[in-house]
């Protein structure tokens, strides 16, 4: 059996289990064969770890990403429509897919170029209270989208020079003094809903209605979030694409260089300016079109969603995924949006578990579960 | 506009001041002390005031009725509890991160503070209410004209100057606060000079955290009213006049806390129409002022932080 032969086979492998993973997370609702599920996995993760497999595996990903990215989109789909029927599974795939996309955006900016920034739920609502007001004019449905983005990357052009200034603790409370105040001033601002909030209408694709469902035949119904669930997954992947062409570009090497040591870039020439501002403005653009989608999604939306502790979610998956690694964060972003979800007993108790959790990470992993690893220059090329 | 009602806004505003200026000296002080943030700060006082309120339910329980013994009683206890907790938080929280990048430490204590949100909204008594807080001041009044000042707000104008007072007096004038201020300018030589610097930077957490207890105290008694999330505003605002002010220094921290007070009774006294956005105006001012100066109205003497 040839090597590439094999990692095929290995792929196909985790695909299969991973989507069957996820299908029996969703589907079961026993409290106790979610907890016993979820010791399982922990027992493989930690029992592969030890083996030594998890190296194997990682070296055979990193050999073949592209057929990876195809098997995870692949496995994605096979679970969204293995749950066509059903509303909430639906919705909660789709809410971690544009979480993910608003993380990516956080991730530009802390995991690449070291920007901070605690306002990504402000952002997020930018781009929700966008598609809110744009949803009723003639503006198609899908320029709403991007509309969304740019005016979060415009809103956020606003912090450009705060957060430009200054550095580490100064910048934070720059961003965290913006998104609280964007919370106070959509509470009391009347014509944008005041704290009752605003309804949005639904997606509108060249005539496609998202909010209708789909059907199929007489027997296939498809409820209608399967729609946003594959906008939201065509999303991810673009968004996926941007992030890993500017991570390997001269770009990503020069939002490192920033990373790392400012007063060393500046020496080599590097415009830190200039790449602080294109991270900063990329993130929340990306953290804007991931709101207006999930606005149309849910239909309404309120102050209330966008306060501090939602920030701090998206900077905790951001940080438990591994600043600046990708696939650390879907997989972190699916943990801290179902798990609440499914464990019906932690819903009341989530905010509280995810700090505690956190404060664990810091202590004892502050690399995040699927650290970002060094630039690997040539694919599976072992150093 | 009528003298009284000035006078209202200045007394108010002074009160905000002198709360947010006690909350931003501990910012200030940590950082002095460690170069870190701890961001749970405004929690702690939500605790420390969450303490006091336990306190007094305690002494009414077993009779003891004096409002004085009380307010005596809720202090200690709260300033107590507060100032030990704060010392845990360094030893287990602050100090192993502390080779860590700053944000990491911002990042803990942020969700240390979210913890103790949550903890006090799960599992104090129908802690998820707002609590009324008991008057245990005076509450006579003085009239001057149009112009009532109540009693209970001057003592806890009074109270708050001394503890300030005090505050400045034990960093500027003391042994300990001079090892402080040792250990502020440079950890190593102050370690070579025979300082124990685990202890000093403890008992600036506790210093810190139990000036945040009063606050919270003198919070709760001059709006009778506390609730779980009364510390996350706080803190920011805190964190935002010590950053404004200038880190590391406590003139700044004051400064800061009264002019975002000013900023705030302004905001609520010059827009009339849209009082509510006082807070908005705020922040905005804040940030502005972060942009025109990053390193505070009063500067760091090193500008390498910024």
């Amino acid at each position: 059996m040839t090597q590439s032969f094999k990692d095929k086979l290995v792929i196909a492998f985790l695909a299969v289990l991973g989507a069957a993973f996820v299908i029996t997370f969703i589907a079961i609702e026993e409290q106790t064969e979610i907890f016993a599920l979820l010791v399982l996995a922990a027992v493989l993760v930690v029992v592969s770890a030890k083996l030594g497999m998890t190296k194997t595996i990682s070296e055979c990903l990193s050999r073949n990403e592209r057929l990876m990215n195809i098997a995870v989109i692949a496995a994605t789909i096979v679970v969204a429509f293995w749950f066509h029927e059903d509303h909430f599974p639906l919705l909660m795939i789709a809410t971690v897919l544009l979480y993910t996309i608003t993380c990516c955006g956080l991730n530009m900016q802390f995991g690449y170029t070291g920007v901070v920034n605690f306002a990504g739920a402000a952002f997020f609502g930018v781009g929700c209270y966008t598609a809110a007001v744009m949803g009723g004019t003639s503006v198609p449905m899908i320029l709403v989208i991007i509309l969304g983005g740019i005016i979060a990357a415009f809103v956020g052009s606003i912090l450009i020079i705060p957060v430009l200034r200054t550095r580490g603790h100064y910048a934070a409370v720059v961003t965290i003094a913006f998104g609280l105040l964007f919370r106070t001033f959509l509470e009391v601002n009347d014509t944008l809903g005041g704290p009752q909030g605003l309804g949005v209408s639904g997606m509108n694709l060249f005539g496609w209605d998202f909010n209708n469902g789909i059907e199929l035949t007489e027997n296939i119904e498809i409820s209608f979030y399967m729609n946003y669930v594959i906008l939201a997954l065509v999303m991810v992947m673009l968004t996926f694409v941007l992030m890993r062409r500017i991570e390997r570009s001269w770009i990503g090497l020069n939002f490192d260089a920033v990373r790392l040591d400012e007063t060393a870039a500046a020496c080599f020439g590097i415009n830190i300016k200039r790449w602080k501002i294109l991270s900063f403005t990329v993130g929340n653009f990306l953290a804007g079109t991931a709101g207006a989608l999930y606005a149309m999604m849910l239909g309404f939306i309120a102050p209330s969603n966008f306060a501090f502790s939602d920030s701090l979610i998206l900077v905790s998956i951001v940080l438990l995924g591994g600043m600046g690694s990708l696939w650390g964060t879907i997989l972190a972003a699916g943990l801290v949006v179902l798990l609440p979800e499914k464990l019906q007993v932690i819903q009341e108790y989530r905010f509280l578990i995810y700090a505690a959790v956190m404060i664990l990470i810091l202590l004892f992993r502050p690399q995040g579960i699927l650290p970002r690893g060094l630039r690997a220059y040539i694919p599976g090329w072992r150093g | 506009m009528d003298v009284g009602l000035l006078g209202q806004f200045v007394v108010n505003g002074m009160m905000l001041g002198m709360m947010y200026a006690l909350v931003a000296v501990g910012f200030t002080l940590f950082f002095g002390v460690l170069d870190v943030i701890k961001f749970s700060h405004g929690d702690v006082l939500m605790v420390g005031t969450f303490a006091g309120f336990s306190t007094y339910l305690g002494m009414t329980a077993i009779g003891i009725d004096n409002a004085f013994l009380q307010l005596v009683g809720v202090l200690v206890i709260a300033i107590g509890s507060m100032a030990i907790l704060g010392a845990l938080i360094a030893r287990y929280l602050v100090l192993p991160l502390k080779s860590a990048p700053p944000l990491n430490t911002l990042l803990v204590t942020l969700m240390l503070g979210t913890v103790l949100r949550e903890a006090i909204r799960l599992f104090y008594p129908d802690g998820s209410n707002p609590k009324h807080f008991p008057a245990l001041l005076p509450n006579d009044s003085w009239s001057i004209g149009s112009f009532t000042l109540r009693i209970d707000s001057a003592i806890l104008l009074i109270g708050g100057l001394l503890v300030i007072i005090a505050v400045n007096v034990l960093i500027n004038r003391t042994r300990l606060g001079l090892a402080i201020r040792a250990v502020a300018q440079d950890e190593e030589t102050a370690k070579c000079m025979g300082i124990n610097f685990k202890m000093i930077v403890l008992l600036t957490f506790a210093l810190g955290s139990g000036v945040a207890a009063f606050a919270g105290v003198m919070n709760g008694l001059y709006y009778n009213e506390i609730n779980f999330g009364m510390g996350l505003l706080l803190g920011v605002i805190g964190f935002s006049a010590a950053i404004v002010g200038g880190l590391g220094n406590i003139y700044g921290a004051i400064l800061g806390g009264f002019l975002f007070a000013g900023l705030q009774t302004l905001g609520a006294v010059a827009l009339p129409f849209a009082s509510a956005y006082k807070d908005v105006f705020a922040f905005a001012v804040v940030i502005a002022i972060i942009a025109w100066r990053p390193t505070g109205l009063i500067a760091e003497k090193t500008s390498e932080r910024v």
